[in-house]
């Protein structure tokens, strides 16, 4: 098994491997970064073991995705820009197009 | 000071990401739509208050998870922490890992993309509950940073860490079990292989999964 094939590394694997997820979520500081950056280089089994843990991050961030139904979409936009219309003066004359006293003057 | 005329032009990109993790948070798509629509309209209502320049979608998913966890979620809660089992490091990469597919011209990579379903990744995570579910969807799928999560979430950056330590283990467990009722078969257990990988056989799950599509 991976975590028990120690090298003679500054960082060995079982180090590399209680600091996989800090590592995969950007967390680690610099320098933690590249000792274990340098050990994956060298360790192929942690190596494995990373490409599977990140591979696996990308899938299921992939298979999450949702298609926004069109309809919520327009209702949010109808009703940021129908409060729009209430809050701001200038609003009244971007309106529909239909004859707006407001545009009376200009 | 943000000017609400500019929310809209600002906030609309993000609604895909946020209408996925309010279907992962209700686990139905009525109610995330719902919780979508107040949370476009409370932020709209609050923009006043989000500093310019500043991460404006983890602004948006703070509204959207309190939102979430005041008005939607189940009314029973769930106690902290005691109600996910101990699961053992690498779940999966023990069971699924070393794939090797490189060897037939594909890449591991490919391989694992093409094992799990959209379905099945969803229901696995919604499968979790409600804190590591919030902690992973977070991470795992929108990328936030520790610290954002902590913002978003109101908690610690420890109590960050552990539950996203212990909710990504459920979530391969869960992941696994899937792959099981599915009827494949694993390649090897927990004890398999020597690691050195590279089998001159194609695994089993993977040429079963190959074959029906």
């Amino acid at each position: 098994m991976a975590e028990r094939h120690d090298h003679d590394h500054s960082t060995n694997c079982e180090d590399a491997l209680a600091e996989l997820y800090t590592f995969l979520d950007g967390e680690l500081t610099p320098e933690r970064r590249e000792l274990i950056a340098s050990h994956i280089d060298d360790c192929n089994p942690c190596l494995e073991v990373f490409d599977f843990e990140a591979e696996l991050r990308i899938v299921v961030s992939q298979k999450c995705r949702e298609e926004v139904p069109e309809t919520l979409r327009m209702r949010i936009a109808v009703q940021l820009e129908s409060m729009n219309l209430l809050v701001s003066p200038e609003g009244l004359t971007r309106s529909d197009g239909r004859p707006d006293p407001a545009d009376a003057n200009g | 000071m943000a000017d609400q005329a500019t929310f809209a032009d600002q906030a609309m990109e993000f609604m895909p990401s946020l209408y996925a993790a309010a279907m992962r948070m209700t686990r139905n798509s009525a109610d995330a739509e719902d919780l979508v629509q107040e949370t476009y309209l409370k932020a709209y209502r609050g923009f006043g208050g989000f500093t310019e320049g500043t991460n404006l979608k983890a602004w948006l998913y703070r509204i959207l998870t309190n939102t979430f966890i005041n008005s939607y979620r189940a009314k029973k809660r769930r106690p902290d922490e005691t109600d996910l089992d101990e699961v053992e490091d690498l779940y999966l990469y023990r069971r699924l890992g070393g794939l090797e597919a490189a060897q037939a011209g594909r890449s591991a990579e490919d391989e694992l993309m093409d094992f799990f379903t959209e379905g099945e990744v969803k229901d696995a995570i919604e499968a979790l509950p409600e804190q590591f579910r919030l902690a992973v969807l977070l991470a795992d799928v929108e990328g936030f940073s520790y610290k954002e999560i902590a913002e978003i979430l109101d908690i610690p950056i420890g109590t960050v860490m552990s539950r996203l330590h212990r909710g990504r283990k459920a979530l391969q467990k869960k992941l696994y079990e899937f792959a099981v009722e599915r009827g494949l078969t694993p390649r090897r257990e927990s004890t398999g292989t020597d690691g050195t990988g590279a089998g001159d056989q194609p695994a089993p799950v993977l040429a079963e999964r190959a074959s029906d599509g």
